[in-house]
């Protein structure tokens, strides 16, 4: 197997069985991410629209994990779970220890801005701050004051090649130098996960090689990578895929066993 | 969000949004404009009466007995004047009964006023004088120095020598760049000596408080002043503070009612006036006015309100993504309120600021093109600004609170 120097790290199925299989307990500070029996449904117009039944998911620091599936299968509404800006209806979600499916919502809010680095198809910058004040933002919901803000800003513009760009605005950069803006932003206040949504959507596929590699880079690094999308060339970067279909998840592999089921051969 | 940074922000929000920024000030910068001009205004003319015209005629802590009030500012009916009419002058005698009651501390004075005629040899034809026929501590009451020569002095005063002290504009007419001091003028036929110029007294509705000629009360002028020589206008009692000033009054009204053999149920047949007193009837009308120079830009402001609730609604609405982002990066409920009210309230506190300014420059403007005076008073400019900013707090919480409970995911979806 080519990918076992890539692979140290990777939980392997029986650890993650063991820690979901404890509902309430803490698990230990080596799981990121783990849910247990996490439900959420949605009453759309007197309809009830089942998005999650029941999942379980469990994510070691320093993986990077590709959640797949198709329109309506739940993924969006999961990413919105892991990423605390909506809470389940049933089931237990931990986020670095934290059990953050019980939290209020401004407990929610600091969890977002201490533990979770969005990066989004469409990057959601503030169109009329520059990409410096974009970078400091979650630095000042933070409370960091304004020097050290500047300083750790700058840094994470540094690690995605943009450093010479820090005050132009958004509609003054590339798509793909927006979303290494967005990148920093995600980064700069130090998250235990960073959690992308399409990151690529809206990208060419030069420029999503181009954001991809930064994502690759940032999980050898040891940065905890999640990455919700819908494309398996783009799943397929990832180390380990979970697939979801009807709120539920139908598979969970890694990079070669997923890559080699959806016929992409190999690595890269 | 620390307070500092959400003004910076919302100061920056503003700038980018020029017009809409300036469409919501407009409303609370016309009203603050009002408020600060009407307010100057009102205070302008206010300054004016308490200062220039009363405080002229009546010194501070002094009250004036005489038979019925010589400043009548506003509404006298028919039936006090009737009364009025019918009272009984002072008469010199009753004096030194009130000058034995008074404290030692106070100073006093007896005067006959009204009109006279002086001639002088340079002076031309006969020139129309305001007349003061004094006698006790009338200078120092009236803090009037001289600029030449001197005031009366006592012995003057109580010899009845024909001495006098004149005001510049009587100098000017009788003595056309003459030093007067030494001259000699004659009033009602009779010679006097020019002792003492006095000090520039100024003019208040156009009527000059510099046309007049001050001779001893026991000199012959008083004769040109009342129908009887032995009458008296009035009395002046100076004291050392207001309260001594009131226990003095009650005790020259006690003299008087004696004097007069007023039974308990009969009302004063005297009057006691102080500057206050005569100011009372403005003092109504400027109560009225200033309601109304609140109420209209009141109006004004409710309409401010209204208009800055309805753009930052809009500017909610608007900024949905922008609001979704935020709280996804980690803003609480209440830093999106506080952002918001920040910004409301910042458009307020400007607009305000811009309506203090322009209302200070319409004031100024009113006071040089008519004749109404301004006189900018400081509590309306802090009123001014701080109801600027509290139509923007008020008018801005609702879509503040809006956008707080914004839901994130919705919020983000909103592009």
């Amino acid at each position: 197997m080519t990918d076992t120097l890539d692979d140290i790290g990777l939980s392997t199925t029986g650890e993650r069985r063991a820690v979901v299989a404890a509902p309430g307990k803490a698990p230990d500070k080596d799981w990121v991410i783990v849910t247990r029996g996490l439900k959420r449904q949605y009453d759309m117009g007197g309809e009830i629209v089942r998005a999650l039944q029941g999942v379980d998911v469990a994510i070691r620091r320093n993986e990077y994990v590709a959640i797949m599936g198709p329109s309506g299968s739940g993924k969006s509404t999961l990413m919105n779970l892991i990423g605390c800006l909506d809470s389940p209806d049933e089931g237990e979600y931990w986020l670095n220890g934290l059990l953050v499916s019980e939290m209020s919502d401004d407990a929610l809010a600091r969890v977002r801005n201490k533990e979770i680095g969005f990066v989004f198809q469409t990057f959601n910058l503030l169109p009329r701050a520059s990409a410096l004040q974009n970078v400091e933002l979650p630095l000042v919901y933070g409370g960091i004051g304004a020097d050290e803000r500047k300083k750790r800003a700058m840094e994470a513009l540094d690690r995605v090649q943009l450093s010479q760009r820090v005050h132009h605005r958004p509609n003054e950069l590339s798509g793909g130098q927006r979303q290494r803006v967005a990148i920093a932003r995600a980064l700069v206040n130090r998250p235990s996960i960073l959690l992308a949504d399409e990151p690529t959507g809206n990208l060419d596929s030069n420029t999503s090689e181009e954001i991809m590699r930064i994502f690759e880079k940032l999980g050898a690094e040891g940065q905890t990578v999640v990455m919700v999308t819908h494309e398996p060339d783009i799943a397929a970067h990832a180390k380990r895929v979970i697939v979801l279909r009807d709120g539920v998840i139908s598979s969970d592999q890694r990079r070669d066993q997923f890559a080699a089921q959806v016929g992409l051969g190999g690595g890269h | 969000m620390p307070f500092f940074e959400a003004v910076v922000l919302a100061l920056r929000t503003i700038q980018t949004q020029k017009l809409k920024s300036s469409f919501t000030l407009l409303g609370v910068c016309i009203g603050v404009m009002f408020l600060i001009s009407v307010v100057s205004i009102v205070e302008g003319m206010g300054r004016y009466m308490e200062d220039d015209l009363v405080g002229k005629l009546i010194a501070v802590n002094t009250f004036e007995l005489r038979n019925r009030p010589n400043i009548n500012i506003g509404d006298v009916d028919e039936a006090t004047w009737e009364e009025y009419r019918k009272r009984k002058r002072i008469e010199y005698r009753e004096t030194p009964a009130i000058v034995a009651d008074l404290p030692s501390d106070v100073r006093y004075a007896i005067v006959s006023d009204g009109g006279v005629t002086g001639t002088s040899k340079t002076g031309g034809q006969p020139r129309q004088l305001r007349a003061y026929a004094v006698e006790g501590d009338y200078f120092e009451i009236k803090k009037m120095g001289v600029t030449a020569g001197r005031v009366l002095s006592q012995q003057e005063m109580l010899n009845g020598e024909r001495s006098v002290v004149i005001g510049v504009d009587a100098a000017k007419r009788l003595f056309p760049s003459l030093d007067p001091i030494g001259r000699e003028m004659r009033i009602g036929g009779v010679p006097y000596k020019v002792v003492g110029l006095a000090e520039v007294q100024g003019s208040a509705l156009g009527m000059s408080f510099d046309n007049f000629v001050i001779a001893p009360w026991k000199s012959q002028m008083r004769r040109l002043l009342n129908p009887r020589p032995n009458m008296i206008d009035a009395v002046m009692v100076q004291s050392a503070s207001e309260p001594a000033m009131k226990e003095t009054m009650e005790t020259v009204r006690a003299v008087m009612r004696a004097q007069h053999r007023l039974r308990p149920s009969q009302k004063d047949d005297f009057s006691l006036q102080t500057a206050d007193s005569a100011l009372e009837f403005w003092n109504k009308i400027k109560s009225y006015l200033v309601l109304a120079g609140i109420a209209l830009p009141a109006i004004g402001l409710v309409v401010g309100a209204i208009v800055i609730m309805n753009i930052m609604l809009v500017a909610v609405s608007e900024r949905t993504a922008e609001i979704g982002i935020r709280k996804a990066l980690g803003a609480r409920r209440s830093d999106i309120m506080s952002q918001f009210l920040i910004e409301a309230s910042v458009l307020g506190t400007v607009g305000s600021a811009i309506g203090v300014g322009l209302g200070i420059g319409l004031a100024k403007l009113v006071a040089v093109v008519t004749p109404l005076p301004a006189s900018v008073a400081p509590w309306s400019i802090f009123v001014g600004v701080a109801l600027g900013a509290g139509v923007g707090i008020i008018s801005g919480s609702y879509p503040a609170s809006r956008a707080s409970r914004l839901d994130p995911i919705t919020a983000l979806r909103a592009e």
